[in-house]
């Protein structure tokens, strides 16, 4: 887009483009998709929030006394089973994935998106599941659903909801990647070469890869586990012939590699804006690139150490074992690389970045933790304490949420056309730095010295563990809905965004905030998406537009 | 109000006028997966013990491979889908294997166990 | 996957004036259409391997550490309708193919002729299925705790096992028979569903070289159903 269409008044956007809840509802507008997905999303974080926030406030009593015990049980149970199914799995491919990547491969749509459409419904269909297993009971055997307390015929209906929720929404998940790996090999623009691809849609495509490998076994596991109960088959249930590890096997096959599903677009969306913020070219994009490959095929190996204590044979221990620490190499690569892109760039400290930054500590913090975890011996402690709690929660919170929110206000301006008021945004993003790690930290310390996770009540040497994090809790809280508030406030009342407001090089800042319909106006002409040498600043309200040719640069 | 433009893309295969795989191909391959049958069911007549597992999945899975090559075309396909089955394929296979592996090395324990549970019952 | 945009945004007149019909808007030519289509049938096929294979890991492993239960519980089954629901199945994805190359070629006639014939194969599958798990369900041999023989059929087995005890929890063998023939015949009645759709779109001269996208992609899914079979029959049936 130049100077000059800058200035004009664009088209009728995709939001205005076709009125009416059946526009919305029947649209196959991926950008319309992405935005009802991410409206569902982040209604379940604050859902799974709201539980969270429960748990903290009855911790801060040893004695509990909020709500009672079997409560507690539900409450943390149906926190981690929204939070990973309903927000953090499909969070970043389904309501930025989806909006983005056929901007940046400079397509009109995504290859199916009928589909699309259909992943969606099946996605809100299992929300719908989980929040009728609430109100159908609860269910308190923890979001890992083993066997044999889950199958236990005393447990009621909420657990074959919950098993019906997981089936639904992991089917959602596999179409998204069947969706996403053919978009990105079929309709990539003319010029567009595979290391031509800005290394979010690498991270997307190596999502896809894990969505379709691993998370048919969690649907076969979820059948299994619903037929069990129902038909008493005797797969899972010792009382009837079946073996209960057997499920944590089942189980922990898809769930350790969802854990990629989750981290890689985060990392895809770092390296999108580490690159944008620093005016720099992101450094190894190869080995980025091939890095997000090998997390998802490597992650693939190593589900067992979920599993060290459980009755897992001697020899199965020592292979995820050592399995698991090669899974920390390309994580370690990207990191550098982060680093590297920023040194000796000229880094621009708005909101994504701020994000962005405090994402590269605790994503140290998180995955260094996990090496403790991954070697035998000190699992054997460890495990089914708060040291295994802080170590999710450090990259599952610290790393995939602030990277979330990160990308949720790098694309805020391409998908509602409205800037936010970045000294608030900045402030928010402090508090939920500020708040994320009073949280947890304590809570590392409160594994190390033996406190068991999912109790309602613990001993009183653990009490000003538990009360500094519930500080953090009510930080972090305050934090994020001023965020989100932010963001919310800014579509009534913030400023026309520009086009390409950052000054990145990646097609879908050539098309309008926001989008038309089709997303462009012109042909998008592809090129290395890390190249801001043609781009310059008119002003804060045009943004950033290509030099023109024969200008000086 | 500007054209709606849809460039041609950049991508990997090119545009093919359809092959139709031959009459003789498919028919041919219809009657190697029905002697291959046949096979199998013979081979499973005979008493080799655990080998008999072992060469019925063999068999089995030629008769696989013969459809995906012939009747699902793939001998014709880019390489890619080939690939895509071959990753998945592998990783069931490594789930699998590695989870019987686990089960089996574990059943001492589950035995042991078990005996100590019914001598504390008794 | 493959019919015009519609819904909400219409496609503009210009892009689509003089392009084939059940061209998707948004891409540019309909050879690319059938390799997107064609590579998002593979990959969900991907998926399907990975979700039997799930099963065929439970069967793997209750095979492993409990093979008394299957030597003794294949002979409940009648190996020889195993065989006839295996060649009735080959039969059909030769149908199937075949279909795939009418299409490529403009046999109208032949396209309609080869997609019945899948579609009965498919059904004739599907009666022999129904006649053996009536006849098992008939006889108590179900799954878990449900098995419990009648004499009958305990009385058709071979006399070396009749003598000898009949293992513990033999039951998880016939869940493991259910659970596997049962997603298979899921997957069947799917696949019938698609070609009943197939053949009534062909009956209006949907298909022909210049599109044939949803005869080759059914087909795909219905080779991979084949596909399962072929495992299933001697891992259930002969050993």
């Amino acid at each position: 887009m130049t100077t000059a269409e800058a200035r004009q008044p664009q088209g009728e956007s995709y939001l205005e483009h076709g009125r009416g809840p059946r526009s919305w509802l029947l649209t196959l507008d991926h950008k319309r998709i992405g935005v009802m997905y991410l409206v569902v999303i982040m209604a379940s974080l604050l859902l799974g929030g709201a539980f969270a926030l429960v748990l903290r406030l009855h911790l801060w009593n040893p004695e509990g006394g909020l709500v009672s015990s079997d409560t507690y049980n539900k409450l943390f149970t149906l926190h981690g089973a929204i939070m990973v199914f309903l927000f953090i799995i499909p969070g970043i491919p389904s309501a930025m994935g989806n909006f983005v990547l056929p901007l940046q491969i400079g397509a009109q749509d995504v290859a199916f998106p009928r589909v699309n459409l259909l992943s969606f419904y099946l996605y809100v269909a299992g929300a719908v599941f989980f929040v009728a297993a609430l109100v159908a009971g609860g269910v308190d055997t923890g979001w890992t659903l083993y066997p044999p307390y889950s199958l236990e015929d005393a447990r009621g209906l909420g657990i074959l909801l919950a098993l019906s929720a997981v089936f639904l929404v992991g089917f959602s998940s596999i179409l998204t990647g069947i969706n996403f790996i053919t978009s990105i090999h079929t309709l990539r623009a003319p010029g567009m070469g595979w290391f031509d691809l800005p290394l979010f849609l690498w991270a997307l495509y190596a999502t896809g890869v894990i969505q379709i490998i691993a998370t048919p076994v969690i649907g076969i596991t979820a059948a299994l586990g619903f037929f069990e109960r129902v038909f008493h088959l005797g797969i899972f249930m010792p009382q009837y012939g079946g073996d209960p590890v057997l499920f944590q096997h089942f189980f922990w096959f898809y769930s350790h590699p969802a854990v990629y599903i989750m981290i890689l677009p985060a990392m895809g969306i770092v390296s999108e804006v580490v690159s944008v913020f620093s005016r720099k070219p992101i450094f190894g994009y190869r080995f980025i690139a091939m890095s997000s490959i090998a997390i998802a095929g490597i992650g693939f190996l190593v589900w067992g150490h979920h599993m060290f204590v459980a009755g897992q044979s001697k020899w199965a221990n020592v292979i995820f074992s050592l399995l698991t620490f090669l899974v920390a190499i390309p994580s370690a690569i990207k990191t550098f690389n982060w680093l590297a892109t920023m040194y000796k760039g000229a880094i621009v400290l708005k909101t994504p970045m701020i994000y962005v930054l405090g994402f590269f500590g605790v994503f140290g913090v998180g995955g260094l933790s996990g090496l403790f975890l991954g070697s035998l011996a000190t699992d054997v402690p460890l495990h089914d304490t708060y040291f295994v709690v802080a170590h999710f929660h450090f990259v599952m919170v610290g790393a995939v949420l602030i990277a979330f929110l990160a990308g949720l206000h790098y694309w805020w301006p391409k998908m509602t056309g409205r800037m936010y008021r970045e000294p608030l945004a900045q402030v928010s993003a402090a508090l939920v730095f500020l708040g994320f790690n009073v949280t947890f930290i304590p809570l590392f310390f409160a594994g190390v010295a033996g406190l068991p996770r999912r109790y309602a009540t613990y001993a009183a040497v653990f009490q000003v563990h538990n009360r500094i994090s519930t500080v953090g809790a009510v930080v972090l809280t305050l934090g994020l809905c001023l965020a989100l508030g932010g963001l919310a406030e800014s579509l009534l009342h913030g400023r026309r965004a520009p086009a390409n407001p950052w000054g990145a090089a990646s097609l879908e800042w050539t098309a309008a905030s926001p989008p038309v319909a089709h997303n462009f106006t012109s042909a998008p002409r592809a090129g290395y998406p890390y190249d801001f040498s043609a781009l310059r600043l008119v002003s804060e309200e045009l943004g950033y537009v290509p030099i023109e040719d024969g200008a000086p640069r | 109000m500007k054209e709606h433009v849809v460039p041609e893309p950049a991508r990997d295969p090119e545009d093919r006028t359809p092959h139709a795989v031959p009459a003789r191909v498919l028919v041919g391959t219809a009657a190697t997966l029905l002697a291959l049958t046949a096979t199998t069911v013979a081979s499973s007549r005979m008493d080799l013990g655990a080998f008999n597992v072992v060469l019925v999945l063999a068999i089995a899975g030629l008769k696989a491979s013969i459809v995906a090559l012939f009747f699902m075309h793939l001998r014709y396909e880019s390489r890619f889908q080939t690939m895509v089955l071959v990753c998945a394929v592998f990783f069931a296979v490594v789930f699998a294997g590695l989870v019987v592996f686990d089960t089996t090395q574990y059943q001492s324990g589950i035995a042991a166990q078990s005996a100590r549970t019914r001598a504390g019952a008794r | 996957m493959t019919s015009p945009s519609t819904g909400g945004e219409a496609s503009p007149a210009a892009d689509l004036a003089g392009r084939p019909p059940f061209a998707a808007g948004h891409f540019p030519t309909m050879g690319l259409q059938l390799d997107a289509s064609k590579l998002g049938l593979w990959l969900f096929l991907a998926s399907e391997v990975l979700f039997f294979g799930g099963l065929l890991t439970a069967y793997a492993v209750y095979r492993a550490n409990h093979p008394d239960l299957f030597r003794y519980g294949h002979y409940f089954l009648d190996w020889r309708l195993g065989a006839l629901n295996t060649t009735v199945l080959i039969g059909s994805s030769l149908s199937a193919a075949w279909s795939v190359r009418c299409a490529q070629l403009g046999r109208r006639r032949g396209l309609v002729v080869t997609l019945l014939v899948t579609l009965a194969l498919a059904s004739v599958f599907m009666a022999v299925k129904y006649g053996e798990y009536s006849h098992k369900l008939h006889h108590g041999v179900g799954w878990g705790l449900a098995y419990r023989p009648s004499r009958e059929i305990l009385a058709a087995l071979p006399a070396a096992l009749r003598a000898a005890p009949a293992p513990e929890h033999a039951g998880t063998f016939f869940s493991l028979y259910f659970l596997l023939t049962g997603l298979h015949g899921i997957h069947v009645l799917v696949g019938m569903g698609l070609y009943a759709w197939l053949l009534r779109r062909a009956g209006r001269g949907d298909f022909g070289p210049g599109y044939y996208v949803p005869v080759d992609v059914v087909a795909l899914y219905w080779h991979l159903v084949d596909i399962i079979w072929i495992f299933l029959f001697p891992l259930l049936y002969l050993v």
